[in-house]
């Protein structure tokens, strides 16, 4: 087999509510912190391989704003801009691509009505769609969290009667191009990604993978991509300028990953 | 570099394909003067046409057929006027694509022999960046030989049929080729025809500095 040559990319994600940065610090240099094109270009210029904006938003009233942001992003950054969070529907995904993102991340409406996946693929190109799956350890009788993995929806708050692995296989064979794949475990905690989740879905599909959820030190991101990840998420530790995109790469480069 | 003293107009064509908005943007940043339409006398008119495509191989071609696209090209190629095609737009030249729509193969346009098939990697669609091999005297890759640039595709030109001898040796196509499991093409430069399979829009400063060769060759 003759060599792949695409480096690990490093993704930053930013929430964005009603078209502002959710808990906005502030990085100097930066005009206004709160303004999701503003942080885009600011991790761009440190080197960023790709951005990713979670929507928020509760009231679908203040999604137009969204789109705004989206395409004055598109205008100004010139990197793939993936946008997900509460997208439900084909025209939703129609409208998310006309204001400029490249792909877009579907997953509750996916879950409940798992045909959007195929609709989506078949208008747009498996490409353009992300499967974003919110991964939860199921909790034994014991109270402890077991090795099994289950899927959650609405933001981790809800969990779903569904094997995750197995949700992960049947959305790559129904279209979708990629796995952005959180663990709601691991979020927050800063300890480090969930390798073993990371593995056990690298081994059932064969579409690129995102790693996302745990990143608390630049030491944290070459274990995942041992696990198999083709792409490392992380949004806090961007967020909160403990660390740079470069200082990432750095680290992934000491490792033997190859990046950009 | 310095601003050409007139602007480029390019068309961006328009026939209903994805994200263009990307591509009207950064080509307006390196200079040139930008108009997204799938008008064919307007496509036939502009300095550059840009051909743009992603997602679904027969989904593309319906479109750009629908537009017209292939009469355009043709005139504008026998004229030796330039066409810039990307990712699929750059699929579409070759003879045909093995990309299933309902199981047939479908036809491609025809401007170079060959076909366009899956890639044959343990990761597919191909989605990031990757570097590149450039030949000698490639005028769209001057100064960005040695960057990365964005793909993501999960079909190539896996094989380049075009090797002209005689006196036509001098103007052989310069051909990039790239590798994710197996060597593809990932640019060409073929006389007025240029195409890339990554994403110079998408390619940040790599990407912008090949587009602005491109609008500076106009």
């Amino acid at each position: 087999m003759a060599a792949v040559s695409v480096a690990t990319r490093v993704i930053a994600c930013l929430d964005v509510d009603a078209g502002r940065v959710v808990k906005g610090v502030n990085f100097e240099n930066l005009r206004d912190a709160g303004d999701p094109v503003e942080l885009a270009k600011l991790y761009d210029a440190q080197g960023v391989d790709e951005l990713t904006f979670l929507d928020v938003t509760a009231s679908s009233g203040d999604r137009a704003t969204t789109y705004d942001v989206v395409t004055r992003t598109a205008e100004q950054v010139f990197i793939p801009l993936t946008v997900g969070g509460g997208v439900r529907s084909v025209d939703d995904v129609d409208r998310l691509l006309r204001a400029g993102a490249d792909k877009v991340g579907v997953n509750t409406a996916a879950i409940a009505r798992p045909e959007l996946i195929a609709e989506i693929a078949d208008r747009f190109g498996a490409q353009v769609l992300v499967l974003s799956a919110d991964v939860r350890r199921r909790i034994g009788d014991d109270g402890r969290r077991t090795g099994e993995f289950v899927m959650t929806t609405h933001g981790g708050r809800t969990p779903v009667d569904l094997d995750a692995i197995e949700w992960c296989a049947r959305a790559a064979e129904l279209g979708a191009g990629e796995i952005l794949l959180n663990s709601m475990d691991a979020d927050g905690t800063r300890d480090g990604f969930d390798l073993e989740l990371i593995a056990r879905v690298r081994a059932a599909v064969t579409v690129p993978l995102v790693a996302s959820g745990g990143a608390g030190a630049a030491m944290h991101f070459a274990p995942a991509v041992a696990a198999g990840a083709d792409a490392v998420l992380a949004a806090s530790v961007f967020h909160f300028g403990e660390l740079t995109v470069a200082q990432v790469k750095a680290a992934l480069r000491a490792e033997g990953v190859t990046v950009r | 570099m310095t601003a050409p003293a007139a602007r480029p107009h390019v068309v961006v064509l328009d026939y209903g394909s994805g994200n263009v908005h990307s591509a009207v943007r950064a080509l307006e940043r390196v200079g040139a003067d930008v108009e997204l339409t799938g008008d064919a006398a307007a496509a036939l008119a502009a300095d550059g046409l840009f051909v743009p495509g992603v997602g679904n191989f027969h989904a593309c071609l319906r479109g750009l057929r629908a537009a017209d696209g292939p009469r355009v090209i043709d005139i504008r190629l026998a004229g030796g006027r330039p066409v810039l095609g990307v990712c699929v737009g750059m699929q579409a030249l070759f003879d045909g694509s093995s990309e299933s729509a309902g199981g047939q193969p479908e036809e491609g346009l025809g401007q170079w022999p060959g076909s366009v098939d899956r890639l044959d990697a343990p990761v597919v669609p191909h989605m990031g960046w990757s570097s590149v091999r450039v030949p000698e005297g490639t005028r769209l890759f001057a100064g960005v030989e040695d960057q990365r640039f964005y793909f993501v595709h999960s079909y190539a030109a896996l094989a380049w049929h075009l090797h002209p001898e005689g006196a036509f040796a001098a103007v052989a196509p310069k051909v990039t080729w790239a590798t994710h499991g197996t060597d593809f093409v990932a640019a060409v430069e073929n006389g007025p025809l240029s195409a890339t399979q990554f994403h110079p829009e998408k390619s940040g400063d790599a990407g912008a500095h090949l587009l602005e060769n491109w609008v500076r060759s106009l």
